[in-house]
């Protein structure tokens, strides 16, 4: 079988996001107010091959957290859709 | 024989020269090893130099440290050798897991290239072991991603185990505890974000960065013999 993963990667909670808080104070010269707590991140979409949708998501879910995150001040969040 | 300092090139390293010559100046012997080789050869201590590693995508040091050499390079730091990452090199001594924490962006998202003053803030390292505590130095500074960042816990321990080796004097980039260098448990892997081999002659401006790898020669010269 194979499915699409999508892979968010953002700092964790309480780091420093230096991007984040550079779109923030452009916002209200933008005519955007009430915007607060930007924070900046990536996306990484892929297709896995895999027997059944436990095996897809344990091998996405590592490549996320070996290589597209960097644990000591990321975090990953996963989504998994058969194709 | 010249101590043999083996200085690691990935795909888009481009400080090796800088290194290799500061080393030779000193009386070492610089040996260029490309990252796509599994060994190290007969070096007594291993430089990973500045630049963009694999082009620095996704995150600096996050390719680099599935480079082939890595395994050795690993091998080589568990064995008590002299290992020293410089910029990029930090980077990837980071990502590689042989120095704890991580290089985050600049805290003002600038980047920076200009001289830093530094402090030897600990002599315990094979890359300070000829400073001595206190000592100020000026190195240059060349980077986008040098903001120090680890776990408060980490923090504690570095500051407890004495392997701060290096602090700004004005943290340009918002390194926490103004770290711009530590090591590691037993001081013979060391990482830094200024450039010793760019202050290694009065002819570009400073020989602060001499005493670093002149400390960095004697550690391969010991470690060599021992």
């Amino acid at each position: 079988m194979r499915f699409q993963a999508r892979v968010e990667v953002q700092l964790r909670p309480g780091i420093a996001d230096p991007e984040g808080a550079t779109i923030e104070r452009a916002l209200p010269a933008l005519g955007f107010d009430g915007v607060a707590h930007v924070r900046a991140g990536r996306s990484f979409s892929f297709e896995v091959d895999a027997d059944d949708e436990g095996a897809a998501r344990q091998k996405a879910a590592e490549l996320a957290d070996r290589l597209l995150a960097n644990p000591v001040i990321e975090q990953s969040h996963l989504e998994l859709e058969a194709i | 024989m010249p101590t043999r300092i083996g200085v690691v090139v990935f795909p888009g390293t481009n400080c090796e020269h800088d290194v290799v010559h500061a080393v030779e100046a000193l009386g070492g012997q610089g040996e260029l090893l490309w990252h796509g080789d599994t060994h190290l050869g007969l070096v007594d201590a291993v430089v990973l130099p500045g630049g963009f590693a694999h082009g620095d995508y996704l995150r600096p040091g996050a390719l680099a440290r599935f480079s082939p050499i890595m395994d050795a390079v690993s091998q080589f730091a568990a064995a008590g050798g002299p290992v020293v990452g410089i910029c990029n090199g930090f980077q990837i001594l980071t990502e590689a897991g042989l120095l704890p924490g991580a290089l985050q962006k600049n805290g003002r998202l600038r980047f920076l290239c200009q001289p830093s003053r530094l402090t030897v803030t600990s002599t315990a390292s094979v890359l300070t072991r000829q400073a001595s505590i206190g000592q100020e130095l000026s190195i240059p500074i060349n980077h986008f991603s040098g903001n120090y960042t680890c776990d408060p816990t980490t923090l504690r321990s570095l500051q407890d185990a004495d392997r701060i080796v290096l602090r700004y004097a004005d943290n340009p980039n918002g390194s926490v505890d103004a770290i711009a260098g530590i090591a590691n448990e037993g001081g013979n892997v060391v990482g830094l974000m200024p450039h010793p081999e760019r202050a290694a002659s009065a002819l570009t401006g400073s020989e602060d960065g001499l005493v670093l790898l002149g400390s960095l020669l004697d550690a391969a010269r010991a470690s060599a013999a021992a």
